[in-house]
C-alpha cells in the first residue's frame, strides 16, 4: 500500500527569534523541502504614509527615522533630498559631508546588523552577532554625541542637519577609521573561510542577474548577482561625486556572496568617511528655512542609496503646509519580493539563511 | 586560535549597569522637559511644532495685553523625543532632560504637570542649546578611549 503524502503547512512566526520583527512566512513543505513560501506581513502597520499627511513637512522627519530604524540616518536624508528638490533649498557645504559621513557611518553599522544577524541565522548563535554589535556600538555613541539619540536620530533637516557636530567628533570618528579595517579583518577571520559558513552558504538560495533584475532588487543583494549599480555612482546626489571609491560586486549572488558584499561595502565606505573627513570644510551647517514650510504644487520623486537598496521618496504638494501625498519606496519589501523564486527547492533550515541574507527590517516592509 | 587569545586578554567593553553608569551625551533628547516661566511668553509655537500634540498650554492675557501662562503639560507618555518643540522655541523656555530611567507603573504617572516641569531637580539637557554644553559632563564613549583634550583642540584649531 502506498501511502498518501501532503504538502505540510508550517507558519515561520509571527513571533520568531529568526523573522527580524513581527513577520510570517507561510511555508508549504513536502518533507523537508520547500515547495512554497508566502511571506505575509502587516503586523507593524502603524500608516506611517497616511499620518504624513496630516503632519507638516518638518513634522514628518521624525516619523522617516521610525521606517528603518537600522538605517534612520539615510531614511532621514532620502527625505530631505525629495523636500529640498520639491522646494529648491540649497543646502550648505559643510552640511552635504555632514550627511555623507552620517550615511556612511549608517551604512556600516545597519551592514554589521545584517551580516550579524545571517551569522545568527546559520547557528553560530550570539558570538559573532556580538563582535559586530562592539563596532556598532561605537557608532551609536558617535551618533549620540552629535544629535542625542541612538536609534531614532531626526538630525537631517531641510537646508541642512540640525546641529553641528561638537569638538570631539572629528578626532572620534577619526580613531574610528582607523581601528575599522582591522575588525574587518578579524570578521574575516573568524567566519571567510569557516567550514560551516562555506557549507551552508556557497551555493545556496542563489539570484540570477537577470531574474534580480526583473523582480527590481536593488542595493547590495543585486550587487552580489554581479550588477554594478549603485546610486551613489549612477545618480549621484549629495557630494558623493566627490569621492572616489568602488563599487564591489559579486558573482554567483549566493548566500555567501551577499555576505562579502556588505563586508567589501564597509571596506569602500570607510574608504568614502577617510576622504569625507580630510574634506569637510567649515562654514555653515543649516540655511534658513520657514519652519512652516510651503512647497510651491507639483511633485518630486527623490531617491538614494541606502543600506539595504534604493530608497524613494515620492512627495505631492498641492501647495499647503502638509504633503498631499507620501510615498516611500522601501528597498526591503521590494527586495522580499524575491524570496519565494530564491528559497523554492532548498531545506527548511536553508530558508532562515535566505532570509536572513536578505536582510530586510520589518517596519519599513509594513511601514 | 590566536583571535581567541587575543582575545582573552582584552580588557571589557560592558560595564555592570545599575552599579556603574556611563555618563550620557551632551545633547541627549531625555526626560524631563524642562520649562522656564520666567521666559515663556505663552506663544504656544512649541504646541504647534509637536508631530503628536502632546503639548497642552493656556494662556490668558493680563493688565498689559501680554499672555499669562495659566498652565502648560506634557503628555510625556505619547512623547518620542523628536525635540522639535524644543528647537521651535524662540525665547529659549524650553530643554530637554537628561534622564532615563522614567518607567512607571501607570500612563498617568508619565503626565508631566507645569510643578514637574519646573522642578529645580530635572538634569537639563544641552540640545538645541550649544551653550548649555560645557557645563555638563563629557560622555563617556567607547571609541573615544584615548582621545585627550589636546586631540581635540589640534583638531579644532
Amino acid at each position: 500500500m502506498e501511502l498518501e503524502a501532503q504538502p505540510f503547512v508550517i507558519n515561520f512566526g509571527p513571533s520568531h527569534p529568526s523573522t527580524h520583527g513581527v513577520f510570517r512566512l507561510r511555508t508549504i513543505l513536502d518533507g523537508e523541502v520547500i515547495v512554497d513560501v508566502e511571506p505575509i506581513f502587516g503586523y507593524l502597520h502603524r500608516g506611517i504614509e497616511k499620518l504624513a499627511e496630516g503632519r507638516t513637512y518638518v513634522q514628518n522627519i521624525p516619523f522617516t527615522d521610525r521606517l528603518d530604524y537600522l538605517a534612520s540616518m539615510t531614511a532621514n536624508h532620502g527625505y530631505v533630498l525629495a523636500v529640498e528638490k520639491l522646494a529648491g533649498i540649497e543646502v550648505p557645504e559643510r552640511a552635504e559631508y555632514l550627511r555623507v559621513i552620517m550615511s556612511e557611518l549608517m551604512r556600516i553599522s545597519s551592514h554589521l546588523m545584517a551580516v550579524g544577524f545571517l551569522t545568527n541565522e546559520l547557528g553560530a548563535m550570539m558570538t559573532p552577532l556580538l563582535y559586530m554589535y562592539r563596532e556598532r556600538e561605537k557608532i551609536l555613541d558617535l551618533f549620540e554625541m552629535v544629535c542625542g539619540q541612538r536609534l531614532t536620530y531626526n538630525y537631517m533637516r531641510f537646508g541642512g542637519v540640525s546641529h553641528d557636530i561638537p569638538r570631539e567628533f572629528l578626532p572620534a570618528v577619526k580613531k574610528f577609521v582607523r581601528e575599522m579595517p582591522g575588525f574587518i579583518d578579524e570578521y574575516d577571520q573568524l567566519l571567510k573561510e569557516n567550514e560551516i559558513v562555506l557549507a551552508r552558504t556557497k551555493g545556496v538560495g542563489i539570484l540570477p542577474a537577470d531574474v534580480a533584475i526583473n523582480y527590481s532588487v536593488s542595493g547590495p543583494m543585486l550587487r552580489a548577482s554581479g550588477v554594478k549599480w549603485d546610486i551613489r555612482k549612477d545618480d549621484p546626489y549629495s557630494v558623493y561625486d566627490r569621492f572616489d571609491f568602488d563599487i564591489p560586486t559579486g558573482s554567483a549572488g549566493d548566500i555567501y556572496d551577499r555576505y562579502r558584499q556588505r563586508i567589501e561595502e564597509m571596506r569602500q565606505s570607510v574608504r568614502i568617511l577617510e576622504q569625507a573627513i580630510e574634506q569637510i570644510p567649515p562654514g555653515e551647517v543649516c540655511t534658513k528655512v520657514p519652519s512652516l514650510l510651503r512647497p510651491p504644487k507639483g511633485e518630486v520623486f527623490a531617491r538614494i542609496e541606502a543600506p539595504k537598496g534604493e530608497l524613494g521618496y515620492y512627495l505631492v504638494s498641492d501647495g499647503s503646509i502638509a504633503p498631499y501625498r507620501f510615498r516611500v519606496r522601501p528597498p526591503a519589501l521590494i527586495n522580499l519580493g524575491v524570496l519565494r523564486y530564491m528559497s523554492r527547492g532548498w531545506k527548511i533550515g536553508d530558508l532562515i539563511a535566505i532570509f536572513g541574507s536578505v536582510d530586510i527590517c520589518v517596519a519599513e516592509v509594513d511601514r | 586560535m590566536a583571535l581567541t587569545f587575543r582575545h582573552l586578554f582584552r580588557s571589557f567593553i560592558t560595564t555592570q549597569y545599575p552599579e556603574k553608569r556611563l555618563s550620557t551625551s551632551r545633547r541627549i533628547r531625555g526626560q524631563q522637559f524642562v520649562w522656564r516661566s520666567d521666559l515663556c511668553t505663552g506663544c504656544a509655537t512649541c504646541a504647534k511644532s509637536c508631530p503628536h500634540g502632546i503639548i497642552q498650554i493656556t494662556t490668558s492675557t493680563n493688565g498689559d495685553n501680554r499672555y499669562v501662562v495659566d498652565n502648560i503639560e506634557f503628555d510625556t507618555g505619547r512623547c518620542m523625543f523628536c525635540g522639535l518643540c524644543v528647537e521651535a522655541c524662540p525665547y529659549n523656555a524650553l530643554y530637554m532632560g537628561r534622564s532615563y530611567e522614567q518607567a512607571r507603573y501607570s500612563r498617568k504617572l508619565l503626565w508631566a504637570d507645569m510643578e514637574t516641569l519646573m522642578d529645580p531637580a530635572n538634569q537639563v539637557s544641552a540640545y538645541g542649546h550649544p551653550e548649555l554644553e560645557w557645563r555638563i559632563p563629557r560622555q563617556s564613549l567607547l571609541v573615544y578611549g584615548q582621545i585627550s583634550q589636546e586631540m581635540v583642540d589640534e583638531e579644532n584649531d
